[in-house]
């Protein structure tokens, strides 16, 4: 057997969970957390290991907006376009990190440093419009702000 | 049983039984598009929409099951609005380009369009712009047709246990394809076509090859040398008014003709080499302590599904080629040399109720070409046959009737059923047991590989001697007889069966996913109607009777496993990854 690209630990909750009905998200939710996405290679293995064909995994991985099939920049930066922040104008910041880093929503900087998406609500709607970095909450913010806020990240 | 109304009407069902088959039981249509008799019930197209009497709410007769005194009602002013507004809104991401669609006239789509008098399209039109997927040479998808019903999906998963296809994406973006946009050739697909013949408009369809064909025919110094495969007979005649199962082989040989081809032969005859190579392989197993239980190979999407599926037991399928491969070879060398038309004129090409054989032509290199030549040019399916046939303006109907050519045109009866599930088994026993006995058959007919159901098992008895066969149509119904199989071998115990049959298509070939549209359970059985009938009218029903095959081992190859038999009509397989990337 080709030694297998998961964590041990990764491998011992597949193990644990292989023959669980309604297994398949939550297996899946574990891998994108260990590689901050669902590779091709991860989904491979996924399928020799428990069984289940491909062309399934690949259906819910489709099918949900929160698996990420593409490896994300070291930095991935998701801009709130839910009804609040759409409002306040989400739009517009994506627009502008876009300028800033040569990116469209969905994209990666060549040196892999950030990636951009835009996501429905990160449930802060009182801070609109809202965009997170790698996890780091940014509210209110402006046009203006954006470069500032990269550079922190430089 | 179950006691209802619907419209008004009385009606009787079974326990189990869905407002849908209540209705379709007292004469009432409902409409549909995901639902198909061959799969589960669905509710994606919301077409079958019902109400019971009293209430506003809205069923779906096709999953809706039936109870007693239910009052159902199927057709009012509502449920057609209902119907309409979802004929509308699925037109409007479909093009109604349809002069230029192969599925014209048979689109179930077009046909409630028509009866619904949908003139105009209210909503905005959006079409998907996916490109086609031709990577298989054998069937194409076409995105922008799809009307996401998901009949395809299920037929893929369900009733052939493929899973090439998966709803891909959500909401208006969703696709039926592959994992990881990856083109069908690169996918688990066998090319059985089951989605094609499912698909209710022009999605899926095979890859067209008549204008090659027309193209060989118009070349002067081409000889056209044309099959025609056991389940054609029995099915091409739908596509002119015939009733399914009515036998056209002799109309078809005039028509095949008519439309310019030089010489006309008949599978069938490969059919009854088959069963010399085959059953003789299977005498010389049993006798010599070969690998066991031998499976038939003559099914090429079965075969396709083995090399990735179940690569650990390639050694256990026949290493006889299929019929068409078979007489393909016998074409291009024995008749060859008999005619003296130099084989390289010669141009080969088979006519089958089936797209996996457009592949099948090229998918095992050098044996393939064993006349040194390729020895099958071009597949067309019966469909495709049927459009030459009616654009040379042909009255398929009512042609006069012609013989094949000789020698290889001869076939008996155990030839002709090969088209139909169980077939091989029963023209097999035919012949093992007189290669075993020395005698024949007091009764050829064997029963107890006869029918749909999913998986016939049975021992047949040959002097004294218990053969155990299965039978298994349908490629999902395969699973639970491959994996026993599979841990017998590896656990290194002996099989508890000796021969085992394996087609693809539910029904077998008369079912193939190039047969005329619109085949379900009961068109399933009239089509093996006429081809056990076909058999029946044999003066030789048993393959080694055939005086041609007799002649071709005294003349030509000497005898069943012989080398040159081995040269010619015997394959090999290998294991193939069940995504290529």
């Amino acid at each position: 057997m080709a030694q297998s690209i998961f964590s041990d630990e990764l491998n011992a909750y597949l193990a644990e969970w292989k023959d669980k009905p309604g297994n398949l998200i939550m297996i899946l939710h574990r891998v994108q957390e260990e590689f901050g996405y669902v590779s091709r290679e991860a989904a491979d293995e996924v399928s020799r290991q428990l069984g289940i064909p491909l062309a399934t995994i690949w259906g819910v991985l489709t099918f949900y907006h929160f698996f990420k099939l593409n490896k994300p920049g070291k930095y991935n930066i998701q801009v709130c376009l839910g009804t609040a922040c759409y409002l306040k104008g989400g739009d517009i910041i994506i627009d502008e990190l876009g300028k800033e880093l040569g990116l469209t929503v969905g994209g990666l900087t060549e040196d892999g440093k950030f990636s951009l998406e835009a996501v429905r609500c990160v449930g802060c709607c009182g801070l609109a419009p809202v965009m997170t970095i790698s996890g780091e909450v940014f509210g209110k913010v402006t046009k203006n702000q954006i470069a500032g806020i990269l550079d922190k990240f430089a | 049983m179950i006691h209802l109304t619907v419209q008004g009407i009385e009606v009787e069902v079974p326990e189990g039984a869905t407002v849908l088959e209540a209705a379709r039981k007292a004469g009432i249509k409902i409409p549909t598009l995901c639902y198909h008799p061959d799969l589960k019930p669905f509710g994606s197209c919301g077409l079958c929409v019902c109400k019971q009497e009293g209430s506003k709410k809205i069923l779906r007769a096709c999953s809706t099951p039936a109870a007693e005194g239910m009052k159902i009602i199927t057709h009012d002013h509502d449920l057609y609005e209902v119907r309409r507004t979802i004929l509308e809104l699925t037109m409007s991401t479909h093009p109604s380009s349809c002069l230029l669609c192969t599925k014209n006239n048979k689109c179930e789509l077009q046909k409630l369009a028509i009866e619904y008098g949908v003139r105009e399209q209210p909503f905005e039109v959006r079409l998907a712009e996916d490109k086609k997927d031709r990577s298989t040479g054998a069937i194409v998808l076409d995105p922008e047709k799809c009307i996401k019903c998901g009949r395809c999906v299920q037929v893929c998963q369900g009733l052939q246990g493929v899973y090439a296809l998966e709803f891909i994406g959500r909401g208006d973006k969703t696709t039926m394809s592959p994992a990881a946009h990856l083109p069908l050739n690169d996918s688990p697909c066998i090319k059985c076509g089951q989605c094609v013949t499912h698909c209710p408009v022009g999605a899926i369809y095979e890859q067209d090859h008549t204008s090659e064909l027309m193209k060989a025919i118009a070349d002067p110094e081409k000889v056209v040398a044309v099959q025609i495969a056991p389940a054609v007979r029995v099915a091409i005649g739908e596509e002119f008014g015939l009733k399914p199962g009515e036998i056209s082989t002799k109309k078809l040989y005039t028509a095949l003709r008519r439309i310019g081809c030089d010489y006309v032969f008949d599978t069938n005859f490969g059919a009854d080499l088959t069963i010399m190579e085959e059953g003789y392989e299977l005498l010389d197993r049993i006798k010599n302590g070969g690998m066991m239980p031998q499976i038939t190979s003559c099914c090429p999407g079965w075969v396709d599904y083995a090399e990735k599926y179940y690569p650990d037991l390639l050694e256990n399928l026949s290493s006889a080629k299929s019929p068409m491969m078979m007489q393909g070879a016998i074409t291009k060398t024995y008749w060859s040399e008999k005619s003296g038309i130099d084989k390289k004129k010669i141009y080969s090409v088979a006519i089958m109720p089936c797209t996996a054989k457009k592949t099948e032509i090229s998918r095992d290199g050098e044996h393939a070409s064993s006349s040194g030549e390729k020895d099958v040019d071009l597949v067309l399916t019966t469909r495709e046959i049927a459009r030459v046939i009616a654009s040379r303006g042909i009255d398929f109907a009512n042609l006069p009737e012609t013989d094949a050519d000789d020698p290889i045109g001869e076939y008996t009866g155990a030839g002709t059923i090969f088209g139909v599930t169980g077939g091989v088994m029963e023209a097999a026993i035919r012949t093992a047991y007189f290669g075993l006995t020395g005698k024949e058959l007091a009764d050829p007919e064997i029963k107890l590989v006869r029918g749909l159901d999913n998986v016939k098992r049975g021992e047949v008895d040959v002097d004294g001697r218990k053969v155990r066969v299965a039978i298994v149509h349908g490629m999902g119904s395969a699973k639970e007889l491959l994996e026993k199989i599979r841990a017998d071998k590896a656990a290194g115990r002996e099989s508890d069966l000796d021969f085992i049959e394996i087609m693809a298509c539910r029904g077998g070939c008369i079912a193939g996913g190039g047969q005329p549209y619109g085949t379900d359970d009961e068109v399933r059985e009239e089509r093996t109607a006429g081809l056990y009938t076909d058999d029946e009218k044999s003066v030789k029903r048993c393959s080694h009777q055939n005086p041609s095959i007799k002649k071709i081992y005294s003349d030509y190859l000497g005898a069943p496993l012989s080398e040159k038999s081995h040269h010619l009509l015997h394959t090999e397989y290998k294991e193939v990854p069940v995504y290529k990337q």
